[in-house]
């Protein structure tokens, strides 16, 4: 029998935001081995970028429970910004339209605010203003959320949306369609 | 059965013309200034050969229609909102003589729905409105087959105006106020197309639905409601890249909710032009779809008449 701790190791994905600087990334996977997590995987999306303007990063890694809140407590520390860290992937997903003055209201501002109950991420989106940025315009947003987190989610988009007098067209059915 | 038709607009008049072909005889007929009445028997074409000429349907007052002898009144005026006056008046006015009343006026049951169901358990006569909620379909009598309780949740594209507007954007990238002037044009859309486009008339539909199901209790008020006219081509441009596109859909559970959501670009609710969609949500037999044309003369009276067979 293996002991204990041995069995408790489970599988996390941890989902970072970098600054590209060199050295970066190499500075986030450090306090990772250091702590005692395995690195499963690394998806570094070069080129995708957050509606920070930062690179997404998402790091698959083994654990104990203890060592990883020590993994993500030292990444904190180190200055990473770490965005998502937890055990599942996002499992669910839903797509909204978002229609109005988006680019008056700061939509990176939006965003990181739909991304703000952090359950959910951003992870696609379409605009379309063609008539120019000061008239509507439109996109369509990909949210991804953990499991049975979808409606608090698009209720965080509902809230952004009404302060910001945006409108937001959400899917008759949350979480997936019929 | 001798009828008594109030309101002499598309509905009314097609109830007035088709009432022949299912047994019927058509013994008042009111607009909003006159009546013809004829205890034998009104020559309906000549009703309304009148009405076209002189904008008039007949010399008696309008309250004649009332008084006159028949055993169902239809109540076709226009749909108010509110104290859903006069529509309201007229329906007292039956079930206090013991007739039976066929509304195709959605106001009444929308905004004083308990009100008329305690006025028709205290009359001889009974209450039928199916052509109140998605004209030709039949989604009240299939309810009432079903039984209230065994459906868990309504919801549909109840508004044809909206349907074709957002489903010609989409086809045709073009905007709102484009497909709206072309839907004019083509008689879809009514000159002032207010309550059809802001959400306003689906509402009305899902408060009635929403009164059916729990046995009252609901009006316009308690409706979340938004319509199609901020929403810009290029949202539909948008949602039909992603294999969406965008309905006005009405909701009803606890709560009646109206307003655009993306729906899947081929799924059920996905209906184009003026066709209508009821899906109920049943207890034991799961989603069914029923679909037609949920406005019009003809089939706003075809549901008028069923009601008025369903009363012999």
């Amino acid at each position: 029998m293996s002991d204990r701790a041995e069995a408790d190791v489970r599988a996390y994905t941890v989902r970072l935001e970098l600054v590209d600087e060199p050295g970066e990334l190499l500075r986030t996977l450090e306090p990772i081995a250091d702590n005692g997590g395995n690195l499963l995987s690394i998806f570094h999306e070069r080129g995708n970028l957050t509606p920070r303007g930062h690179i997404p990063v998402e790091v698959d890694l083994e654990a104990t429970p203890e060592r990883f809140e020590t993994i993500v407590e030292a990444l904190r520390d180190a200055g990473v910004n770490v965005i998502q860290a937890g055990r599942e992937r996002y499992s669910e997903e839903v797509t909204v339209l978002l229609i109005g003055h988006l680019v008056d209201t700061d939509l990176s501002d939006t965003f990181s605010r739909f991304e703000d109950c952090g359950e959910a991420s951003i992870a696609d989106v379409s605009l379309s203003a063609p008539h120019g940025t000061d008239e509507v315009s439109s996109a369509l947003v990909r949210i991804v959320a953990h499991e049975g987190e979808t409606d608090r989610a698009l209720a965080v988009a509902r809230d952004v949306a009404a302060e910001k007098d945006l409108n937001l067209v959400e899917p008759l059915t949350p979480g997936g369609e019929a | 059965m001798r009828l008594a038709i109030v309101g002499a607009g598309a509905v009314g008049r097609s109830v007035a013309e088709l009432a022949g072909d299912y047994g019927h005889t058509v013994t008042a007929i009111a607009d909003s200034s006159s009546a013809a009445v004829d205890p034998d028997g009104l020559d309906v074409a000549a009703v309304f050969e009148r009405k076209d000429a002189e904008g008039r349907v007949g010399t008696a007052e309008p309250e004649a229609a009332l008084d006159a002898a028949y055993d169902a009144l239809v109540e076709a005026s226009p749909t108010t909102l509110d104290d859903a006056e006069p529509g309201f008046t007229h329906v007292r006015t039956a079930l206090e003589r013991d007739r039976h009343v066929v509304l195709a006026n959605k106001g009444p049951v929308a905004e004083r729905y308990e009100e008329v169901m305690a006025l028709a358990a205290e009359s001889a006569g009974n209450v039928r409105f199916e052509a109140t909620v998605g004209g030709a379909i039949p989604v009240l009598s299939t309810i009432d087959n079903l039984g209230a309780k065994n459906v868990t949740a309504a919801r549909g594209i109840l508004n044809g105006t909206a349907n074709f507007i957002l489903s010609r954007m989409a086809a045709e990238g073009l905007d709102y106020e484009h497909v709206l002037a072309e839907a004019q044009d083509l008689g879809v859309a009514e000159p002032d197309p207010t309550f059809d486009v802001d959400g306003t008339d689906a509402a009305l539909k899902c408060v009635i639905l929403a009164n059916v199901l729990h046995d009252g209790g609901y009006t316009l008020a308690d409706a979340d409601v938004d319509g199609i006219t901020d929403v810009p081509g290029s949202a539909l441009d948008l949602a039909t890249e992603d294999g969406r596109t965008v309905r006005l859909v009405g909701e009803v559970d606890d709560t009646v909710r109206v307003g655009p959501r993306l729906v899947p670009g081929h799924g059920t609710l996905a209906v184009s032009g003026t066709e209508n969609i009821v899906q109920l949500e049943t207890r034991y037999a799961g989603r069914l779809n029923i679909s037609g044309r949920g406005a019009g003369g003809p089939e706003t009276a075809t549901a008028v008449l069923g009601d008025v067979g369903l009363l012999e």
